[in-house]
């Protein structure tokens, strides 16, 4: 009895010191996340009108829902657009990416240095930053962009791939720029893989070319997956995001008021959510496949 | 016919093609030639950005000039200096990212210590949800922290970003958060129950003990940390809009800032703003961080491997 006492004594004292030392987050979270959203979405139900002696609320229920979706003719080609860029730009990032690490796998002088080169746009990337050497037309892929012919060739494709094409070539570099860290999870799983697994199948005569289906990839289907998810999450929270600026310009607009920006918020969201899981199930029945 | 028969081709072949054990000299050089080809396209815009700035006006104009300015012209720079009130923006955005760096990197290995070793009813919950909130974007949550910071007179001062900092919910926490989260998992226990059974409190062995040999993931947190409250915009400038103004702040208006300073209608031709003194406000912009980039740059670059992030 007083052994069974004890027992549960000392799993609540350890349950309790667990309490005491994430207490700042529950605290944090409860502050800083749960209640902005649950207000953010109180919002999104009212027309909001900021006063001199505080914020006043009508409720409208889905009037800023519906604004969203079917009157302004903006948010939802943004929306469009956004989710086209970003499903784009994801497996270019993961292509490229796994290519990079796969060649810093390798051994060679000064991989560091080339190491270095190829983090370092996660150091310096910003909004303001990118957003100048944009509109200088840095970032797009050096000179295929300025050919007459491929501009004729853009002008040529329907609406729904033009815009996509175009977004891929003015970018192109921007959209490589946010591989840095996807290339470190590569390549620290390309680490973890044992080197004697290739031996033995050089051994049975399978080529490099073979090895690498058989064996390097199905070892990155984790990293594929942390990688996609991270891609699209940055991609989604990036500042110079046009839904984002929309959004964020439509906060203080007269027309559109904190209730229309955060109904924009939560649709916003929603589409992320859907992107995400878009990819995850993507890359997920994919590892699922290769390891049978 | 003696040279000949002295010309051994396996030799030839296994220099260019590569044996077993050493890969060949054509492989070689075709890595080199791809990895510089790719690096260069991948900092192209950077080497675009420090050439344009160094440009002189007639330069700029001068179609011949692409690559090399015909002259070591630093005009661009005093004036991008000036348009960005660089002491005071560079102080201010030190100021602001370091210090709720930080304390959110404390904080964050805090919360990681309680969940990685202690068990409790909801620690999966927590988990979870501090998932989710790396996924919420921040205009779901922005508006009311706003609106609150507002009524409470906070709106502009740096205490907008170290209150959510204080309180494990500041820029990127989350990442921070299971980093440590991650860290301490791999740590042996070991230390900690001995200390333990010499009658240690658990605040003092995480002090004492956890903090110590987890010195990796502090220093990769809070270099982590710095780089990204410095880059972060969208939260800035609605937290201290009117007050405190960052460098990427002061850049994102910069065309109005340099025509207070230099007021179109007023300044001859070669002081027009033009794409070179923007250039060198961007480089300035990025300048502190590149210096630090290249300082620390081993714990950037291992940083996925000394903390264990991706933990399969």
């Amino acid at each position: 009895m007083t052994i069974l006492r004890r027992a549960i004594s000392l799993r609540l004292r350890e349950a309790l010191h667990g309490y005491g030392f994430i207490a700042l987050w529950i605290v944090g979270f409860s502050l800083f996340t749960l209640f902005p959203l649950i207000e953010t979405f109180r919002y999104s139900l009212h027309q909001v009108t900021v006063t001199a002696e505080g914020i006043r609320l009508d409720f409208v229920q889905w009037a800023n829902y519906t604004r969203a979706l079917f009157t302004d003719p903006n948010f939802i080609e943004l929306v469009i657009g956004y989710a086209i860029e970003t499903l784009v730009s994801v497996p270019i990032v993961l292509i490229f990416s796994m290519i990079i690490a796969l060649f810093l796998n390798l051994n060679f002088k000064f991989k560091g240095l080339f190491r270095t080169i190829f983090f370092l746009p996660v150091v310096i990337t910003s909004g303001p930053v990118i957003r100048e050497l944009t509109a200088q037309g840095a970032t797009s892929a050096p000179g295929i962009a300025n050919i007459p012919a491929v501009a004729e060739f853009i002008a040529q494709l329907p609406r729904t791939l033009r815009n996509p094409t175009e977004y891929l070539l003015t970018s192109f570099i921007l959209i490589l720029w946010f591989s840095g860290v996807q290339i470190l999870i590569y390549l620290s799983s390309l680490q973890k893989v044992d080197k004697s697994i290739y031996e033995a199948a050089a051994i049975d005569g399978a080529s490099a070319w073979e090895a690498y289906w058989k064996i390097t990839l199905p070892s990155l289907s984790t990293a594929n997956i942390v990688n996609a998810v991270y891609t699209v999450i940055t991609l989604s929270h990036f500042s110079e995001n046009k839904v984002i600026q929309y959004v964020y310009n439509q906060t203080y607009a007269v027309q559109g008021g904190i209730g229309y920006a955060s109904a924009m918020a939560f649709l916003y969201f929603a589409v992320m959510t859907v992107l995400l899981g878009i990819v995850y199930l993507f890359l997920a029945q994919q590892a699922k496949r290769e390891r049978n | 016919m003696q040279t000949l028969r002295r010309f051994n081709p396996d030799w030839l072949k296994s220099l260019l093609f590569g044996s077993r054990t050493r890969s060949g000299l054509v492989f070689v050089v075709l890595i080199y030639a791809l990895l510089i080809a790719i690096g260069f396209v991948y900092l192209y815009p950077l080497l675009f950005m420090f050439v344009t700035s160094l440009k002189s006006p007639s330069d700029l104009l001068n179609p011949m000039v692409q690559w090399v300015p015909t002259e070591f012209y630093t005009g661009n720079y005093e004036k991008a200096y000036r348009v960005l009130n660089y002491p005071n923006t560079l102080m201010a955005s030190i100021l602001v990212s370091v210090v709720p760096s930080l304390i959110q990197t404390f904080v964050a290995s805090l919360v990681g210590y309680g969940l990685a070793r202690y068990r409790f009813w909801g620690r999966n919950i927590a988990l979870l949800l501090i998932l989710a909130t790396f996924i919420i974007p921040p205009q779901n949550t922005v508006i009311p922290q706003m609106l609150t910071y507002k009524e409470q007179g906070l709106l502009g001062s740096p205490w907008a970003l170290i209150l959510p900092a204080m309180l494990a919910q500041g820029y990127k926490s989350a990442i921070f958060i299971l980093i440590f989260y991650q860290s301490f998992l791999s740590l042996p226990k070991v230390l900690e129950e001995a200390a333990r059974l010499d009658g240690a409190s658990d605040l003092r062995i995480f002090l004492t003990i956890a903090i110590p040999s987890a010195l990796p993931a502090f220093i990769v947190s809070f270099i982590f940390s710095v780089v990204w409250y410095w880059n972060e915009t969208f939260l800035t400038s609605i937290f201290l809009e009117g007050g405190v103004t960052t460098l990427p702040m002061q850049l994102s208006r910069f065309v109005q800032a340099y025509e207070n300073l230099y007021p179109p209608g007023t300044v001859n031709i070669f002081d027009r703003l033009n794409e070179a003194v923007k250039m060198s406000g961007t480089f300035l912009n990025i300048a502190p961080l590149l210096v630090m980039y290249f300082l620390l740059q081993r714990w950037f670059v291992e940083s996925v491997e000394r903390t264990g992030i991706t933990g399969e």
